[in-house]
C-alpha cells in the first residue's frame, strides 16, 4: 500500500484534531532521516525543496540524498553539519496534524530537548540497533519522563544494519523496560524500524514480518491528543480583561469580558466559580468566542468569560470552579508528600532545569512566570542536583547551564498552582533575568 | 507492552486542527496585549494578515483592537492589494498607520542600488524606522514555520535587538506556552500568532471562516513571461524586454508581496475550494513557487532576518 491510500479526501468531516511529538536520540541515531522519511512519505516535502537538497547532497559527494538536510535550518548547522536548535516541522495525513519538535542530541543541549519536550505529547525515542541503550537514551527518556510527555514509543532503528534480527530487537526491549520501570515511566511502545528504508514508518516492507505490532504513522494516528485522556480540573488563568466602554452602546456599557484559554477542565453557563487569588464568587453568566455566545468551554479553547457580579479580576487571576474538591487538590491523592493544601501559595518546590549562561545565584532576585502571573522570587533552598548520566541524587552548592535540580523558591506574591505531574499549564514556570530579560530557567512544580 | 494494533479510529477530540490552531493563535494575541504596551499589527492586504484580522477580531471583539495596523509600503504592491487593505481596516473601524519605503528613500535611509529593483529588503529599514517612530515595543506578524527553513527555527515570540537584529543562535528559550515578551528601551518583540500553521491550514481557514481576499488570489488572466521555473508578470514596474514572449496565461498569485519578485502561478482555481484542492496536491513550495529574491542562496531569509527583516 503507498503511503497515504486511505486518508480520505481534503475537506471530508474526519479530523482528529492535532498531535504533537518530539523525537530525539543520540547523535547518527538517524532522527533526522526519519523526520526526513515522515515528511517525504506523508507529502510534506514537496519537489523543490527535494531538489534544493538533492543538490546539497551532491556538492557533499554523497550519493543518496541525505533527507537530515531538510531539518537543518540555519547557516551555521549546515556548515558544521549538526543541528543547533530545536525545528519545528509539520505535516498531515488528511486526519490529523502533526507538529514535529526536533531536538538535537548532543550532550550540552539539554535546554533544547527540554523545550521540545514542554510542548510534546509524545516522544519518539530514537536507538541504534546495533549500539542498544545508550547514556544518552536514558538521557533523553528522564527528560521526557521528567517534563510529563505522556507517551513514549523506542523506535529501535537501524534494524536492517543488524539483518532484521529479532533477538537484536528483544534484547533492546527487555534492556529498556528495565530502567522504564526504575523512572516509573508506564507508557511506552516499542518498534523495529530502518528509516534509511523505511520500514514500519508508514508502510511496512518486506523485512519485519516478525513484528505484527502497529507502523510508527498507526502509533501516531491512534495516540490521544492532549486533554482527552482524563478528567482534568477547570483552570483559566485571565489573560486581559475587555471593557469596551463604548458610551454609545448601552449593551457594551457593563461589558466586562476576562480573555483566556481554558487551559484544562471545562466549564458551562451557570456554574459556579472562584476567582483566585482573590476568592470571590460568582457564575459563569456567558461564554462567548468573537461576541458569539457558547453553551460551554473546553480545555484548550480561548473564550471570554462573563460573570454574574461585578467583581474585581484582572491579568494574572485564575478562575477555578466552586467546589472544595477543585480547590484542594492536595485532598484527593491521600498518600501524597506535600506542604501545600491550596492552591494559592507563596513558596514553590520544584523540579528546576536551569537554561542561563551564567549560573544561578542566590543572592539575587528572579522573576517567576507562571501562567499568566509573574511573582519576584528567591532560591530558598537546593535539594539536591539530579546527575543526568547515573540519574542519582547529588548535594549541590551552586546550579549551572544544563543542571536539573530540586529547589525551593520563596515568592514576594502568591501564586496560583498545581502540581505539575497532575496539570502541565498550571504546574510549569519560567524563570526571567530581570537584567537581560532572558529566560534561564524552567520549573516544574512539586 | 507492545499491545496489538490498534483500531486506527482514533477518540475525536473536542477541538479539530483548525480549531486549535485558532485557539493558541487567539491566545499569543492576548499574551501580546497583555504583555506589551504599546504593539502593533502588521497588515499587508496579503491572505496570512487578513488571517490575522479575523484571529484578532475573535481575540478582542466586542473591544477595540488593543494596537494600530501597520503597513510598510513598499510602493511595489498591485494596487488590488492596496484598496483591499484600506477597505477592510475601514470595515472595522481601526487605525491603519501606513509608512513607505519611497519616503525612507526619499529622507536617504533607504539607497537602491537600481531603481527597478526589488524593495523587499528595504522594508526593514522602514519597519524599524516606523517602529522608532511610534515607540513600538512588539510588532505581530503573519509569518510561518512552514515557509522557510530558517523561520522554522524562530519563537513565536522572537526577541530583537535595538537594530531589529535577530540573532538565530541566541534565542530566549520558549516552553511550554510561557511567552517571554520583555524588553528594555529600543528592543522589541515580533510575535507570530500563526506559526504552527502551514499554507494549506491558511486556506481552510480562509474557507471555514468565509474570508474575503484580493481578487489577484483568484485565477485570472495575465500577461506573463516565462523566467526559469517562474512566471513574470508583464506590469508597468517589470515591462516585457525585447525579445520576451508575452504570453496571456490563466494564473492566481501565492503569496502577495513586491510586484518585482513576486510571481504568479499558472491555475484555474477560481474559489477557495478549488485553491484548498490545489494546494493539497501541488509539488512545489510556495516562497518555491513564487519567490524570486529567496532563490539567491540557501540563506536568504536568514540573512535579511539578521537585518531586522521579518
Amino acid at each position: 500500500m503507498s503511503a497515504f491510500e486511505h486518508i480520505p479526501e481534503f475537506g471530508s468531516p474526519v479530523d482528529s484534531g492535532l498531535l504533537r511529538f518530539l523525537t530525539c536520540g543520540s547523535v547518527d541515531d538517524g532522527k533526522s532521516t526519519l523526520i526526513g522519511r515522515l515528511l517525504y512519505d506523508t507529502k510534506a516535502i514537496l519537489a523543490d525543496t527535494l531538489h534544493a537538497i538533492e543538490k546539497t547532497s551532491l556538492r557533499r559527494g554523497m550519493e543518496a540524498v541525505d533527507l537530515s538536510l531538510l531539518t537543518d535550518g540555519l547557516q551555521a548547522e549546515r556548515e558544521q553539519g549538526i543541528t543547533i536548535d530545536v525545528a519545528y516541522r509539520y505535516f498531515s495525513t488528511g486526519t490529523r496534524k502533526y507538529i514535529i519538535a526536533d531536538a538535537p542530541g548532543h550532550e550540552q543541549y539539554t535546554r533544547n530537548m527540554v523545550t521540545a519536550a514542554s510542548t510534546a505529547n509524545l516522544a519518539i525515542i530514537l536507538i541504534d540497533a546495533r549500539k542498544g541503550v545508550l547514556t544518552q537514551t536514558r538521557r533523553h527518556s528522564y527528560l521526557a519522563h521528567l517534563v510529563g510527555i505522556p507517551h513514549l514509543v523506542v523506535a529501535v532503528n537501524k534494524m536492517d544494519l543488524v539483518g532484521y534480527d529479532r533477538t537484536v530487537f528483544e534484547r533492546i526491549r527487555g534492556e529498556y523496560l528495565e530502567f522504564a520501570r526504575q523512572l516509573g515511566i508506564e507508557d511506552v511502545r516499542f518498534i523495529p524500524l530502518s528509516a534509511l528504508n523505511g520500514d514500519m514508518l508508514v508502510d511496512r516492507g518486506d523485512n519485519l514480518g516478525w513484528y505484527d505490532g502497529p507502523t510508527l504513522i498507526d502509533i501516531l494516528e491512534s495516540a490521544p491528543a492532549a486533554h482527552s485522556e482524563s478528567d482534568e480540573r477547570f483552570r483559566f488563568p485571565v489573560q486581559y480583561v475587555c471593557r469596551p466602554q463604548k458610551a454609545d452602546d448601552p449593551l457594551l456599557h457593563d461589558y466586562r469580558g476576562f480573555m483566556g484559554r481554558v487551559e484544562s477542565g471545562e466549564i458551562a453557563v451557570g456554574d459556579e466559580v472562584v476567582v483566585l487569588p482573590s476568592e470571590r464568587r460568582s457564575r459563569i453568566k456567558d461564554i462567548q468566542v468573537g461576541g458569539r455566545s457558547l453553551s460551554r468551554a473546553v480545555a484548550e479553547q480561548s473564550v471570554t468569560l462573563l460573570l454574574e457580579d461585578e467583581i474585581d479580576i484582572s491579568r494574572g487571576d485564575m478562575i477555578v470552579r466552586g467546589d472544595a474538591k477543585e480547590l484542594c487538590p492536595g485532598a484527593s491523592a491521600p498518600g501524597t508528600v506535600s506542604t501545600r493544601t491550596a492552591l494559592v501559595t507563596r513558596r514553590i518546590d520544584a523540579m528546576l532545569c536551569w537554561l542561563g549562561d551564567s549560573p544561578l545565584d542566590a543572592r539575587r532576585k528572579y522573576v517567576i512566570r507562571q501562567t499568566t502571573r509573574d511573582a519576584r522570587a528567591l532560591l530558598d533552598g537546593i535539594a539536591y542536583r539530579l546527575d543526568i548520566n547515573s540519574l542519582q541524587q547529588v548535594p549541590a552548592e551552586g546550579i549551572g547551564m544544563n543542571d536539573i535540580a530540586r529547589v525551593a523558591f520563596k515568592l514576594a506574591q502568591p501564586l496560583v498552582v498545581d502540581r505539575y505531574a497532575e496539570n502541565r499549564a498550571t504546574g510549569a514556570f519560567i524563570v526571567i533575568d530581570e537584567s537581560t530579560n532572558n529566560t534561564v530557567g524552567a520549573g516544574m512544580i512539586l | 507492552m507492545n499491545a496489538p494494533a490498534p483500531a486506527t479510529a482514533p477518540v475525536r477530540p473536542a477541538l479539530d486542527h483548525l480549531d486549535w490552531l485558532e485557539a493558541e493563535a487567539i491566545y499569543i494575541l492576548r499574551e501580546v496585549a497583555g504583555q506589551c504596551s504599546n504593539p502593533a499589527l502588521l497588515f499587508s492586504g496579503g491572505k496570512d494578515s487578513i488571517v490575522l484580522l479575523r484571529l484578532a477580531e475573535k481575540a478582542f471583539r466586542p473591544g477595540r483592537f488593543p494596537f494600530p495596523l501597520l503597513h510598510i509600503d513598499t510602493g511595489h504592491n498591485y494596487p488590488e492589494v492596496i484598496d483591499f487593505r484600506d477597505a477592510r481596516a475601514c470595515e472595522l473601524n481601526e487605525r491603519l498607520i501606513v509608512r513607505s519605503v519611497e519616503s525612507s528613500m526619499a529622507r536617504g535611509t533607504v539607497r537602491l542600488n537600481s531603481a527597478d529593483e526589488s524593495r523587499n529588503k528595504h522594508q526593514s529599514v522602514t519597519l524599524l524606522e516606523a517602529i522608532g517612530e511610534f515607540g513600538f515595543d512588539a510588532c505581530i506578524g503573519g509569518a510561518r514555520r512552514d515557509e522557510e527553513k530558517a523561520r522554522a527555527k524562530e519563537r513565536i515570540f522572537s526577541f530583537r535587538d535595538e537594530f531589529g537584529g535577530w540573532d538565530p543562535k541566541n534565542q530566549r528559550p520558549e516552553l511550554w506556552d510561557l511567552f517571554n515578551a520583555r524588553v528594555h528601551k529600543g528592543e522589541n518583540i515580533r510575535a507570530f500568532p500563526i506559526s504552527n500553521w502551514t499554507e494549506l491550514d491558511v486556506w481552510q481557514y480562509i474557507e471555514r471562516e468565509g474570508l474575503a481576499l484580493p481578487p489577484i488570489y483568484f485565477a485570472h488572466l495575465r500577461p506573463v513571461v516565462r523566467k526559469g521555473n517562474l512566471l513574470q508578470p508583464v506590469t508597468e514596474l517589470t515591462p516585457a524586454r525585447d525579445g520576451d514572449n508575452v504570453e496571456l496565461m490563466q494564473v492566481r498569485f501565492r503569496t502577495v508581496g513586491d510586484i518585482t519578485c513576486t510571481a504568479p502561478v499558472e491555475s484555474d482555481a477560481d474559489t477557495v475550494h478549488k485553491v484548498i484542492a490545489e494546494t493539497a496536491t501541488t509539488t512545489i513550495s510556495e516562497r518555491g513557487a513564487t519567490r524570486l529574491d529567496d532563490q539567491a542562496s540557501e540563506a536568504a531569509m536568514e540573512q535579511r532576518k539578521k537585518e531586522g527583516y521579518f
